[in-house]
């Protein structure tokens, strides 16, 4: 199945690197990465461990800064924004999904996502979030009270609820099993299918990569592969 | 454990300051009163202070030898003393002294020391020696000259030296509220000299004895007063009734009480953080202490690291409460010279205050850690390796009440963390409505004072001068007065000093009669009500009353001991709550009524015009039935300079150490709650949270407790400033309990910016949390 991309790019980056100083030591976590993701695409990041996908995640997200390279949202150079300027845009158009949900512990489902809405210009409501990641019945539980799937649905449903433009996975299926790992995959695929929610994955899993339009390998740094998916496969077809 | 201590030094540093705050009062305040205490005895010892006093009109000079043979009596001794006007170059307004003549041979008892020059030579008439404060404040070096009113002669008088004695540690003139160096002073001449200027040769008006040390002061004051009856003794005392002695106790009472009001405050809110501290520290070395266990440390070894730490609090906060308490004492020492005249001081650096506060400051820290450190003690090390369990944020009836509440998602993670932690909030609470407890305690005693003074001066005095009449005189004298210039009112009253006798109870005191009509010196109550005395019965201080153990519709005795030396029953017919003053009032027509004399006046109130005071006082200086003169206006400008610039000082001090407990505090909670936070807290921030709303969390939280401490503080402040109040309390001087809303509000406006400051302070802290770290963390 295809849908038809919108040509416009939501993300331009050129010749973005990122240099961690550590001690006496320079750590090149990307080396120059030029990429342009495509509005309502959803793109699977792979690599090996320390490869840079984080780091590249971090910058999309507004979460960390370039050391050199621009990068754009839309027409927003988002290289030369304040810190102020960031967390406005993290706030308009970003969802964050992480391997460790970081979710509230004092906050119930409902009021994790409600969390979020209540700062979003046009949230929908934080049950209706949890209804699409099938949390439905889950409304108040806190965290603790919840399964690690059940805690990275309601991170999803969070990270949803603001209607993002973006939204950023790192890892969400890295600390879940497989089947776990699968519903937490469809809840991301409908969001992008039904709301074109532009989305990047990451994921140390290869199988997971069929479920994207578009691969994306990053190796020491840099872009060693970019093809797009002739063919997708549903969240449920895979399986690792 | 250095390394424990680095790691949480500026926690450690502010408990270690708030303990060491009470340690501080404790010493500081003991060691002062040490000092005093001690400097006094051996002032008293050195220069054989008396230990029973009394006047009479005029007894023969051998009632000396007669009073000698009073059993219990050591030593006797005569004088001559009476009060007179003096005219001091470079003042328009007359001085007055208390005049006393110097034994033949030579003073036996309360012996005066001699600072600069020299006494009196025996045969020179003309020479005195002056009280050290009155000569120093008019520069009146030996040699100098004034002149002095002596016996309605102006005469002139040369200085020979300067003299402290131990009857004038505190100079105060009578009636007066404070010393007043320039306008009060003592003058020592010789006996020739008094008996001439008074007609007192071959008698005495003043006895003063020294008691040996098995003996019965009651015993000895009756049979003084047996003894001074038919020379119209005013009434034998101990030093219990002695002007400067009962002023200088009272001050050692202040101490007392602060010393016992303000440390258990301190302590307890430094044991209550040691416990959050070190609770805090040792969950987040719970997989270290596992490890240490794991690998054969005893728990015992564990626990004593945790404690020793505690102890090293402990010893910070004693070091810097000795090393500050110490200061503070020799500052507040400092600030006694002025008002207390001690020729050398005998330092005492409050051992006694030493041992208890250290012994305190290590049971407060012991206690703080006990529970911590029982809580590793039963740490499983299998246990102890694991990540602590994750809170638990149940369904209590007050997390279902709060669910219900509409509001902001980041509102209700603070009061779900309030409902988390109850302990750790209320501790918080605790800590910060001491704070203000501590402030409102300091703060309200200007609220006292002034309304004391409120109703001292411009309520019950409100006439500008008093003149003190040499003898009673008739009401004419009152309007003799009238024609003294800037003259617009004058007003007669008659005081006499009165023997008040109820059973076995005895208290001396004076009886103030009060004429019609008074407008200028009226009787007015703590409450600012003017009452004016019916044509029965006396009125009675409170506190008077309770000395006697009267009740309204009592009948109370009373001796007059001046002329005409009745002896009167007469009922209570009211009593009066006063700050200040044990005087008996009756209303003229009563008293003159039962004594059955015709109306009589020995001091008259005047109201004068501003700008003739200097016209007046010039006239004062030539008028022979004048003993003595207070300017109101003056008394009340030296009043409030005096205790502004004191009670700024201490007030500056309280205000410092009330608002450290809050700090201490909110700085610890707030860095416990940022430690435990921090990766939520930043969290936050990715998704799109401000600085400002991320803050708001930790701010929010901090503050919401302080405005829940601060009406508790204030409800605190209340019950301590009573306290206080009963504490400082004597039977002469009342301070009136009064707590203004200014107080209230002051108190909970700088605890609420001292706490606003210290969580700020911490939310910094917020900023420096690494954004991909707190994505990282599990826990
Ligand atoms: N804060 C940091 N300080 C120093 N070096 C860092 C920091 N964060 C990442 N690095 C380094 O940058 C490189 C890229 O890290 P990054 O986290 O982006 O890798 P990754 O591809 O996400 O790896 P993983 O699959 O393990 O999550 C690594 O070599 C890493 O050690
Ligand atoms: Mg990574």
């Amino acid at each position: 199945m295809t849908i038809a991309l919108s040509p416009l790019p939501i993300y331009r980056t050129e010749q973005v690197t990122r240099v961690y100083r550590s001690g006496a030591v320079d750590v090149w976590a990307l080396r120059g990465v030029d990429l342009t993701l495509a509005e309502g695409e959803m793109v699977v990041l792979l690599g090996a461990s320390g490869s840079g996908k984080s780091t590249l995640v971090n910058i999309l997200g507004g979460l960390d800064l370039p050391s050199s390279g621009r990068v754009f949202f839309r027409d927003q150079d988002l290289t030369q924004a304040s810190d102020k300027d960031l967390t406005a845009f993290r706030r308009a158009h970003v969802g964050f999904v992480f391997q460790f949900y970081n979710l509230v512990p004092s906050l119930t489902a409902r009021e994790n996502v409600a969390l979020v809405t209540e700062i979003a210009r046009d949230p929908m409501p934080p049950e209706e979030a949890l209804e699409r990641v099938g949390l439905g019945h889950r409304l108040d539980h806190f965290p603790a009270e919840l399964s690690g799937g059940e805690q990275q649905r309601v991170a999803i449903a969070r990270a949803i609820a603001k209607r993002p433009d973006v939204l950023l996975c790192d890892e969400p299926t890295g600390a879940l099993d497989s089947k776990t790992g699968v519903q937490v995959l469809e809840a991301i695929h409908e969001v992008n299918r039904d709301l074109g929610t532009t989305t990047v994955l990451i994921t140390h899993n290869a199988d997971i990569q069929r479920i994207a339009h578009r691969v994306i390998v990053l190796a020491d740094g840099r872009v060693i592969r970019d093809r797009a998916n002739t063919e997708r496969l549903l969240p449920a077809q895979v399986s690792w | 454990m250095l390394r424990d201590l680095r790691r949480i030094w500026p926690q450690t540093l502010a408990i270690a300051l708030v303990l060491g705050c009470g340690i501080m009062v404790l010493v500081g305040a003991q060691a002062t009163q040490a000092t005093l205490i001690e400097t006094r005895a051996a002032y008293y010892d050195q220069h054989r202070f008396a230990d029973v006093f009394a006047g009479a009109t005029r007894a023969p000079a051998d009632i000396v030898a007669a009073a000698h043979l009073i059993p219990g009596v050591a030593k006797a001794e005569g004088r001559i003393s009476f009060h007179a006007v003096l005219d001091v170059a470079g003042m328009a307004e007359p001085a007055s002294a208390r005049v006393l003549s110097i034994p033949e041979g030579g003073a036996t008892l309360n012996l005066p020391l001699v600072r600069l020059g020299r006494l009196p030579e025996p045969d020179r008439a003309d020479e005195v020696a002056l009280s050290e404060p009155f000569a120093q404040a008019h520069g009146l070096v030996p040699g100098r000259e004034f002149r002095a009113v002596l016996n309605g002669q102006l005469r002139a008088l040369t200085v020979t030296g300067w003299v402290l004695s131990p009857e004038f540690i505190y100079t105060i003139a009578p009636g007066a509220m404070m010393p007043d160096d320039r306008r009060f002073g003592v003058i020592w001449m010789n006996e020739a000299t008094a008996a001439a200027a008074m007609d007192m040769s071959g008698a005495v008006n003043d006895l003063a004895l020294r008691l040996t040390r098995d003996a019965d002061e009651r015993a000895v004051i009756a049979a003084l007063d047996r003894l001074l009856e038919p020379f119209g003794g005013t009434g034998a005392h101990g030093r219990d009734r002695q002007m400067s002695h009962v002023f200088l106790d009272g001050e050692l009472q202040q101490l007392g009480a602060m010393a016992a009001f303000m440390p258990p405050i301190f302590l307890i809110v430094a044991a209550f953080l040691v416990q959050m501290v070190l609770g805090r520290l040792i969950t987040l070395e719970r997989r270290q202490i596992g490890l240490l266990n794991a690998l054969g440390y005893g728990r015992r070894d564990i626990a004593a690291h945790y404690l020793k730490l505690a102890a090293l609090i402990g010893a910070m906060g004693i070091l810097l409460g000795w090393a500050f308490g110490w200061w503070i004492a020799v500052a507040m020492i400092g600030l006694y010279q002025d008002f207390f005249r001690f020729p050398f001081l005998i330092r005492d650096w409050g051992s006694w205050a030493l041992v208890v506060s250290a012994g305190m400051g290590v049971a407060t820290v012991v206690l703080g850690a006990l529970r911590p450190v029982w809580a590793t003690l039963r740490l499983r090390p299998a246990e102890a390796l694991l990540p602590p369990a994750p809170p638990h944020f149940g369904k209590s009836i007050a997390d279902r009440l709060l669910m219900r509440l509409r509001v902001r998602q980041t509102t209700m993670m603070i009061l779900r963390s309030i409902l988390r932690w109850p302990g750790r909030a209320a501790i918080t609470v605790l800590g910060v409505s001491a704070s203000v407890a501590v402030l409102v305690m300091s703060y309200f005693l200007f609220d006292s004072v002034e309304r004391l003074t409120q109703s001292v001066f411009s309520q019950a005095n409100r006439q500008q001068v008093t003149l003190t009449l040499a003898r009673p005189m008739g009401e004419s004298a009152v309007q003799d007065a009238l024609t003294l210039p800037g003259v617009s009112r004058a007003e007669g009253a008659y005081v006499v000093p009165v023997r008040a006798v109820h059973g076995h109870r005895i208290r001396l005191t004076a009886v103030q009669a009060h004429f019609p009509g008074a407008e200028l010196a009226r009787l007015v109550d703590d409450a600012g009500q003017v009452v004016v005395p019916g044509t029965e019965g006396v009125i009675l201080p409170v506190t008077l009353a309770r000395a006697l153990d009267l009740r309204a519709g009592d009948l109370l005795r009373l001796e007059l001991l001046a002329a005409p030396r009745s002896i009167l029953h007469l009922p209570v017919a009211g009593l009066i709550a006063q700050g200040m003053g044990q005087d008996v009032h009756i209303s003229a027509a009563a008293l003159f009524a039962a004594t059955g004399s015709a109306p009589q006046v020995n001091m008259i109130h005047l109201a004068v015009q501003a700008d003739r005071m200097d016209a007046l006082s010039a006239a004062i200086k030539q008028t022979p039935g004048v003993a003595g003169l207070s300017d109101w206006a003056e008394v009340r400008r030296q009043f409030d300079a005096t205790l502004s610039e004191n009670m700024l000082t201490m007030v500056g001090l309280y205000t410092l150490i009330g608002l450290l407990i809050a700090v201490g505090v909110i700085y610890n909670a707030a860095r416990i709650l940022v430690s435990e936070r921090s990766y939520e807290l930043a969290s936050l921030r990715v998704l799109g949270f401000s600085r400002f709303e991320v803050g708001y969390v930790l701010v929010g939280e901090m503050m919401l407790l302080t405005l829940v401490a601060i009406p508790l503080g204030w409800l605190a402040g209340y019950g301590l400033a009573q306290g206080v109040v009963g504490a400082m309390s004597t039977e002469i001087v009342q301070i009136p309990f009064f707590i203004s809303r200014r107080t209230f509000a002051l108190a909970g406006l700088a605890v609420f910016f001292a706490a606003l400051g210290a969580v700020l302070v911490v939310r910094r802290r917020l900023d420096r949390v690494d954004l991909a770290m707190a994505l990282k963390a599990r826990d």
